[in-house]
């Protein structure tokens, strides 16, 4: 990237110990700012230990993360929602009990503070809920259903939703597709395109190729607690990126496993 | 039939009123000379708002998925120790800050044992602190009532307004304005503000809670506080009305206040639950009780029938959400 700006967001060296085993070591990689990218990586590869540090959830035990250049510290998700870095989560973590509106901006609700206690708009929180989902052409009936009677996909948009309600820079999804129905998926997969044309980087942890190749610009691979291997989506393939899954380089056409017989 | 969502939604909000109303009408024609005296209807306020304090103390609790059987034992021990400080002479205003610190006092204490403790279930800390509690009220009054309290800390608990149209001895009792007072500023707190909606937050899911940035340990411990103060309040005004402090008060205080939540139309598994619904519930087991008495039923068959009304309650309530998934 020489020459380029500034990225987004860059890991430098990151490395995380749970006790004697080793989650992540030397992991480094950048996003660019507007851009998709896609992260894979087998059931133990460390994607989303990864996550959690650059969500705030966990510090890590070495090395920095970088935001617009400047290095930065998380203390809490909190801190990491404030510098504009979002997660979506792959059960979604909607209050079902509660409004689509009041799940969007829970913690962040609009109104007149009083030292700790917000005393709510609730009528200025609805509209927003409505110009903003209007913003991401989500159609839902009203703000004020409960999200437990929404379909799986419409929740995946109201969680993405909540994620983009408030400048986001970077939105990290964990299986965005993993718990919706195959008619959904397409939606869900149209959103994070929409996130993009609106400026906001995406990192998508998937486990389904057709997700990746769909939309990202770019494809990482985490394979035993580092970054294996990385390449612009155009320059790659399906094969090449499971082989990258599997720990393999260099994949030929014979190793490929949908030609495994 | 005819369905009509205007009035499910209604009913569901307001349905509990029509049963309320429907109790009043049945006692009143069984009873009429008696049910309709302005003096058993002062009583039932009068009798109740401890109940309804303690019950809207252990809403905050039950929306949060959580449980507090210790109120019955830290009423007593508010009751006792403001007694105590009473007779000691300290001054009245005092005393009466007594009870309800005494209350947030154990309310700490429960919400930090379940947060730092990280004990599994708020059951198992409460039950502990329902114990010790009771426990402390009976060593600090060697299992004696104390009597004899200044006039002020009787105040809230006794006086009622007859406002010039009533007989005494009945009225508006002050007791019954002390409830109505605390209703409508948790009702506040629970929809008008962002802690109040976090606590619902709580009840329906604490992991969206917790990345949505909400301090869900704090929100616990203040949940377990409020509980507690409002055990420490019921107290005063039971003190009031008796003009004592005893250390045996309030014994399955707490499963009175959680039925009473149930009956309202909280959720026992969290999130879902009104302020009105437990005021509504706690009306309905005090007229239940008031009209047995007053038909000379015994309070044997009392507990069978509340023990009923509770189930009832709960299966309505099931019936209720199956057809709302249906639609």
């Amino acid at each position: 990237m020489a020459g380029s700006a500034t990225p987004l967001l860059e890991a430098r060296g990151v490395a995380k110990y749970f006790g004697a085993i080793t989650a992540l070591h030397d992991v480094n990689f950048q996003v660019g700012h507007g851009e998709v990218l896609g992260v894979v990586g087998d059931n133990g590869a460390g994607k989303s230990t990864l996550m959690k540090i650059l969500s705030g959830l966990y510090h890590p035990s070495e090395g920095e993360i970088l935001l617009d250049g400047k290095v930065v510290k998380f203390n809490s998700p909190k801190d990491a929602r404030a510098a504009g870095i979002e997660m979506v989560y792959q059960d979604f973590a909607l209050a079902g009990n509660m409004p689509i509106y009041e799940n969007i901006y829970m913690g962040r609700e609009p109104g007149i503070k009083l030292g700790p206690l917000t005393i709510i708009d609730h009528h200025k929180a609805r509209e927003m809920a409505r110009s903003h989902l209007d913003n991401l052409h989500i159609n839902v009936k009203s703000v004020d259903q409960n999200t437990e009677d929404l379909s799986g996909g419409q929740r995946q948009a109201v969680a993405i939703a909540r994620a983009t309600a408030f400048h986001a820079q970077l939105v990290i999804m964990d299986e965005p597709t993993a718990a919706l129905a195959i008619k959904e998926v397409g939606k869900v997969l149209d959103l994070i395109k929409r996130l993009k044309e609106h400026g906001v980087a995406v990192i998508v942890i998937s486990h389904r190729m057709d997700d990746i190749f769909y939309c990202c610009d770019r494809v990482m691979a985490l394979y035993q607690g580092t970054n294996f291997a990385e390449s612009q989506l155009a320059d790659t393939s399906r094969n090449e990126v499971i082989g990258w899954i599997m720990g393999t380089k260099g994949h030929t056409e014979s190793l490929a496993h949908d030609r495994l017989q | 039939m005819l369905y009509s969502p205007k009035l499910s939604k209604f009913l569901e909000s307001y349905g509990i009123i029509l049963v309320v109303i429907v109790m009043m009408v049945v006692i009143a024609l069984s009873r009429p000379e008696v049910f309709l005296t302005p003096q058993n209807l002062t009583n039932i306020l009068k009798q109740n708002a401890t109940l309804a304090l303690v019950a809207l103390g252990m809403f905050v609790v039950i929306v949060t998925a959580g449980i507090d059987l210790s109120v019955g034992s830290t009423m007593a021990l508010s009751m006792v120790t403001l007694a105590l400080a009473s007779r000691m002479g300290l001054p009245w205003p005092v005393v009466l800050l007594v009870g309800p610190l005494v209350g947030i006092a154990v309310g700490l204490v429960n919400g930090i044992g379940l947060t730092w403790l990280k004990l599994p279930h708020p059951f198992i800390m409460t039950l502990g602190t329902l114990n010790a509690v009771r426990g402390i009220a009976y060593l600090v009054t060697n299992g004696a009532p104390i009597s004899g309290l200044q006039p002020e800390v009787r105040y809230l608990g006794q006086a009622y307004y007859d406002l010039g149209i009533f007989a005494p001895p009945a009225g508006i009792p002050a007791s019954l304005i002390v409830v109505a007072v605390c209703a409508i500023g948790l009702w506040f707190f629970l929809e008008k503000t962002s802690t109040g909606r976090h606590i619902y937050a709580i009840g329906g899911n604490p992991q969206a809670a917790r990345v949505s940035g909400v301090n869900v340990d704090g929100i616990l411990v203040l949940v377990y506080v409020i509980a507690g103060f409002m055990a420490g309040l019921g107290g005063l005004l039971l003190a009031g009305r008796t003009d004592s402090g005893f250390p045996n008060a309030g014994l399955m205080l707490e499963l009175d206040a959680i039925a009473a939540v149930i009956i309202g139309g909280a959720s026992f598994f969290g999130g879902r639950g009104t302020v009105l619904g437990v005021l509504a519930g706690v009306l309905i087991m005090g007229l239940l009780r008031n009209g047995l008495n007053i038909n000379n039923v015994s309070s044997f068959w009392q507990m069978v029938l509340i023990g009923i009304v509770i189930i009832f309650a709960v299966w309505i309530d099931v019936i209720r959400r199956r057809a709302a998934v249906r639609r």
